[in-house]
């Protein structure tokens, strides 16, 4: 079935004022503010409509929904009229329709007569208009002035915009505002002559427009359609799953013809996104089916040799004999595991558990390691569990945003375009960012405060920030002395008290001005409401975990957890990074954050898995490295995660690969670390398999199958077969199985089920007999842990110094179009935006280096070397410089160090001292992975 | 990098820098907690080696804090 969400024409209206009228003789009530076509809906009534949809506000510009209403004058827009107590409306009248087929006249009168060979056929609004007024005849002809012959604009990967087909009802230039929140479109010229235009008179691609869809999603013609639609046709069925990309967890519908995906439409009822999407989840989806795909299990006994496929059954035992060898003559502790967070909370969970039950050992961790493992640390600390506090719809009621090293609208766009309408509505945006990030200044948006501090000095402001809250007398005393620990309280507020914290001293650090830093505490302070959002600028560092306890000090000092429009939020990188660390990933916990030496836990796994568990934690991934290049550790299985790109210092991370005598990676695609893989066991896509990932709002969504596995197995069943043939037999015949044993094991997942999930569409954990349909605000009346605890956070400057030889600083993040370590958006139409990762520097940095813009430049930290292109960006301050970790060719983390943070060993990658020169040529690093890389991928084909 | 005595020094001496703001026994209690909490066997019997040999380089809370540990776990101390 071809799931279609009903368009109520306007947007909801929430008030608890209800108001009743009555339509077509019926009896309706709804709250305040709601337009009559609204209403209308609500009770069944479809009215005509081309310039309105719900997702924008009403127009009233194709005047196609005209109604009547008993005791008024004309025929009024019923998209643009509110309800009112004891109005008699009517929607169909004979004047009423007249009026609109003379209204539809107009519009066929311009508009191609080709429905049958139309892409939108049977999915068109125009169409369907002309139906519904009984247009049979259109007297003005076709020969008149028209637009017939506007040219086509292909330039976007994904859709294209036919001009002939436009009908000018600016939905497309609204969704860009009010949806997007980007403004790209706009209609140029008047009356006759009006036309939509990107940017001014741009192509899509050359404009502003980001890609989202949302002008493709609210196009009522043909006028903007996804190419894939054109190719394929019109879709049959819709499975409603969840996006495979950023923390954000967008629901979708794969629109399907067959077992062919034909189109990813953002779900109108989806939680996290209410029908938004962005160019990653939206189109980018074209690496599922991408040639590249490695679908036959491989082995080889030398990562020297070339692969040999296999049979499933030859590579698992593989595997599993190599595994066992290792063990008898390493020790049990010299193998491990990583679990991925880019598949589901039951494959992770199964991978934890493996390494757990068949290998015996603790030595398992996930890529939260290299993000946002200190979030997990921090907000445990202080508040008493392992996740931000808030859901997303909570930004809608902040009076002050405060975002800490994190870029939304371009990491996790859909996010970002809800943030940035809460900022359009009169939020107030304080950025603590050392670059100048779209959000400071872009369309209608326009930070209060942006303070651009040093790298490496968060610690140093957020102190700054508690000093003037403290001393200035902003602290909410009443909600501290309820909801606080006293003591730890008075200890902290002398600890910043002090002078030496006050914006005036920290300014030699940060390099901000102390006025700004005090004006923007007040503010913070100021309001009911302030919320801060945060990303891996402030995990990935030295001090990570220090800055997630300085931020869930300054939120407690004012009064700021446990109520809606508030709150610390981490915005977290992956689609399943949240899911993966509560499913027990890290090497020192189990399932629900609960520590592996606690005995009670142990005890109730052991019961479970019929196994003992060993009471000591495990190794970290930075730790299993280092032990393999110290011989001690010899083995490991790798889900979905491809840390010879992602994780810092990649000679350092190759090196303990290539110490490993068997590395099983299991993929859908031979990744950079399956180069030192002995094991290639091909993996499946979110379209290929059912499960649950968990958002950065604790959301657990379902992934819903829409394809079969391609290699023939999902990635949970391989897991499956691995445990079986090491010796320790899983029997799930479905991941609802998996499930329900996580919701068993533990008691913030005790009321999860498919069956709850199903019926509530999601459900944010903790969801048990406290809480039954799941938790969207933390912290409410109290902490997790009881009191509040505020920790002491002294600034500790990080031990990587820029100097003579490395005297700027790198930074490196992402950027909207890529993904990760780009596996999957790099093999879609994306690279159109972001062909290959740059470097941005400041103009005067590139000045003092005879560097313009667009010249080939050598990058070089006391680690490594690389090579790629600058561009003179004024978004950076002089002395930083920006790069990303999507393109393998450029091989960023080879520059990054092995500092990392105190309490997690999150990487330091927003800190590495540099040199930039001028080059012809790239690194030699560069040069020997090309080769090596080439090398390392020679398949020999299994005979068919 | 490998889990030599510099690197553990080094991952130690960071949790005492942020430790060091407490109390001594808070702090030094905090340390050891963290070390026995965080750190798989290899590397604590890494340390505690370190710590056997005299334990140069790591800060005074660090030391203190090892030598509680220490004695709380002798087994692990004493294969160290």
């Amino acid at each position: 079935m071809l799931i279609q969400e009903t368009d109520y024409g306007t947007p909801i209206r929430l008030s608890t004022k209800m108001v009743t009228l009555t339509i077509d003789g019926q009896d309706i009530t709804v709250p305040e503010g709601t337009s009559i076509m609204r209403a209308a809906a609500e009770m069944g009534t479809k009215v005509p409509k081309l310039c309105a949809t719900d997702s924008i506000e009403a127009f009233g510009s194709c005047r196609l929904c005209a109604v009547e209403i008993e005791g008024r004058r004309g025929t009024p827009a019923s998209c643009t009229t509110p309800v009112e107590n004891g109005l008699k409306v009517w929607t169909q009248t004979g004047k009423l329709a007249k009026l609109r087929r003379n209204i539809m006249e107009l519009y066929i009168s311009d508009h191609p007569l080709d429905c049958l060979t139309c892409p939108a056929n049977g999915n068109c609004e125009l169409q369907d208009m002309a139906g519904v007024v009984g247009l049979r005849d259109v007297r003005y002809g076709f020969k008149g002035s028209n637009h017939l012959d506007a040219v086509k604009d292909e330039s976007n990967p994904y859709f294209t915009f036919d001009a002939s087909k436009c009908i000018v009802c600016s939905r497309c230039v609204r969704a860009c505002e009010e949806v997007q929140g980007t403004f790209a479109l706009t209609i140029d010229s008047r009356g006759f002559a009006s036309t939509v235009s990107p940017g001014q008179k741009e192509d899509f691609l050359g404009s502003e427009c980001v890609s989202c869809g949302a002008c493709v999603q609210a196009c009522p013609t043909a006028t903007l359609m996804e190419k894939t639609v054109i190719d394929a046709g019109q879709a049959e069925h819709s499975i409603i799953t969840t996006c495979a990309y950023c923390g954000v967890g967008c629901s979708f519908k794969a629109e399907m013809r067959g077992t062919e995906v034909v189109n990813m439409v953002p779900y109108k009822d989806g939680e996290a996104n209410h029908g938004h999407s962005c160019v990653k989840g939206r189109f980018a989806w074209g690496y599922t089916t991408h040639q590249d795909r490695i679908t036959k299990p491989m082995i080889r006994a030398k990562i020297t040799d070339p692969w040999k496929e296999v049979s499933w059954e030859e590579a698992i035992n593989y595997a599993a004999s190599e595994f066992k060898r290792i063990q008898g003559k390493y020790g049990r502790n010299a193998v491990g595991g990583i679990t991925s967070s880019r598949c589901t909370n039951e494959e992770a969970y199964l991978v934890q558990k493996l390494v757990r039950a068949a290998f015996g050992v603790n030595n398992v961790d996930t890529c939260a390691r290299v993000c946002h493992s200190p979030t997990g640390y921090g907000l445990s600390q202080t508040f008493g569990t392992s996740a931000g506090t808030q859901n997303f719809d909570s930004v809608r009621e902040a009076d002050v945003i405060m975002v800490i090293g994190a870029n939304p609208t371009d990491a996790h766009p859909v996010f970002g375009s809800h943030m940035k309408k809460r900022l359009r509505e009169g939020a107030k945006l304080i950025v603590v960012d050392p670059r100048r990030i779209d959000l400071v200044k872009s369309a209608h948006i326009k930070a209060s405060y942006h303070l651009p501090l040093k790298p490496g000095t968060n610690v140093a402001m957020i102190n700054a920030l508690a000093h003037v809250i403290v001393t200035e007398g902003l602290v909410k005393e009443d909600y501290v002395a309820e909801r606080c620990d006293m003591m730890e309280f008075n200890r902290w507020r002398d600890f910043v008290s002090d002078k030496r914290h006050a914006p005036e001293e920290m300014e030699k650090y940060t390099g901000v001005k102390a006025a700004d830093v005090r004006e923007a505490a007040r503010l913070y302070a100021s309001v009911k409401n302030a919320a801060i959002y945060y990303g891996l600028g402030v995990t990935e560092h030295s001090q990570g975990s220090t800055m997630v306890m300085g931020m869930a000090n300054l939120a407690m000092a004012t009064g700021n957890v446990g109520h809606i429009g508030a709150g610390v939020n981490p915005l977290r990188g992956q689609n399943n990074v949240q899911g993966s660390c509560d499913m027990g990933s890290f090497p020192h916990e189990l399932t629900g954050y609960r520590h592996i030496s606690t005995d009670a836990v142990r005890e109730e796994f052991n019961r479970a898995w019929g196994v003992t568990l060993d009471p000591e934690p495990g190794l970290r991934i930075p730790n299993m490295l280092d032990a393999a290049v110290d011989g001690t550790f010899k083995g490991i299985y790798i889900q979905g995660e491809d840390i010879a790109q992602s994780d810092p210092n990649t000679k350092h991370v190759t090196a303990g690969l290539e110490a490993m005598e068997c590395v099983v990676v299991q993929d859908i695609f031979l990744n950079e670390t399956a180069n030192y893989a002995h094991v290639f066991l091909p993996g499946t896509t979110f379209l290929e398999k059912d499960g649950t990932f968990t958002n950065a709002e604790r959301r657990i969504n379902m992934v819903r199958q829409a394809i079969p596995p391609v290699p023939g197995y999902a990635d949970w069943e391989v897991t499956m077969m691995l445990s079986k043939a090491l010796g320790y037999e899983m029997k799930y015949s479905h991941p609802s199985e998996i499930m329900d044993e996580i919701a068993a094991l533990t008691p913030t997942f005790k009321g999860v089920s498919y069956k709850r999930i199903d019926e509530m569409g999601s459900i944010q954990w903790p969801c048990n007999d406290a809480a039954p349909n799941g938790t969207p605000t933390m912290h409410i009346d109290k902490f997790v842990r009881g009191k509040g605890r505020f920790m002491i956070t002294e600034f500790v400057p990080t031990e990587e110094k820029v100097g003579p030889r490395f005297p700027l600083i790198l930074t490196t993040g992402r950027i909207l179009s890529q993904y990760n370590v780009g596996a999957q958006t790099r093999r879609t139409g994306n690279v159109a935006w972001h062909p290959e990762d740059i470097l941005e520097i400041h103009a005067f940095d590139a000045e003092q280096r005879g560097i313009r813009d667009g010249d080939n430049v050598a990058i070089v930290s006391r680690v490594g070397e690389t090579s790629l292109k600058a561009v003179i960006s004024e978004r950076m301050q002089p002395g930083v410089v920006y790069t990303t970790f999507h393109h393998f060719g450029t091989g960023a983390n080879v520059i990054t160090t092995d500092f990392s943070d105190w309490a997690t060993n999150c990487p330091e990658y927003k800190v590495t001292a540099v040199e930039v020169r001028l080059s012809n040529h790239q690194s030699e690093w560069q040069r020997e992975n090309a080769l090596f890389r080439q090398a390392s991928r020679r398949i020999t084909k299994a005979a068919e | 990098m490998t889990l030599d005595d510099n690197r553990l020094i080094s991952m130690a001496n960071q949790i005492a820098d942020f430790f060091k703001s407490y109390p001594e026994g808070e702090a030094v209690e905090g340390i050891a907690t963290h070390i026995q909490k965080f750190w798989d066997p290899r590397m604590r019997r890494g340390i505690f080696a370190h710590l056997n040999k005299g334990g140069a380089g790591l800060h005074p809370l660090t030391l203190k804090a090892l030598q509680q540990l220490a004695a709380k776990q002798p087994d692990l101390a004493k294969s160290a």
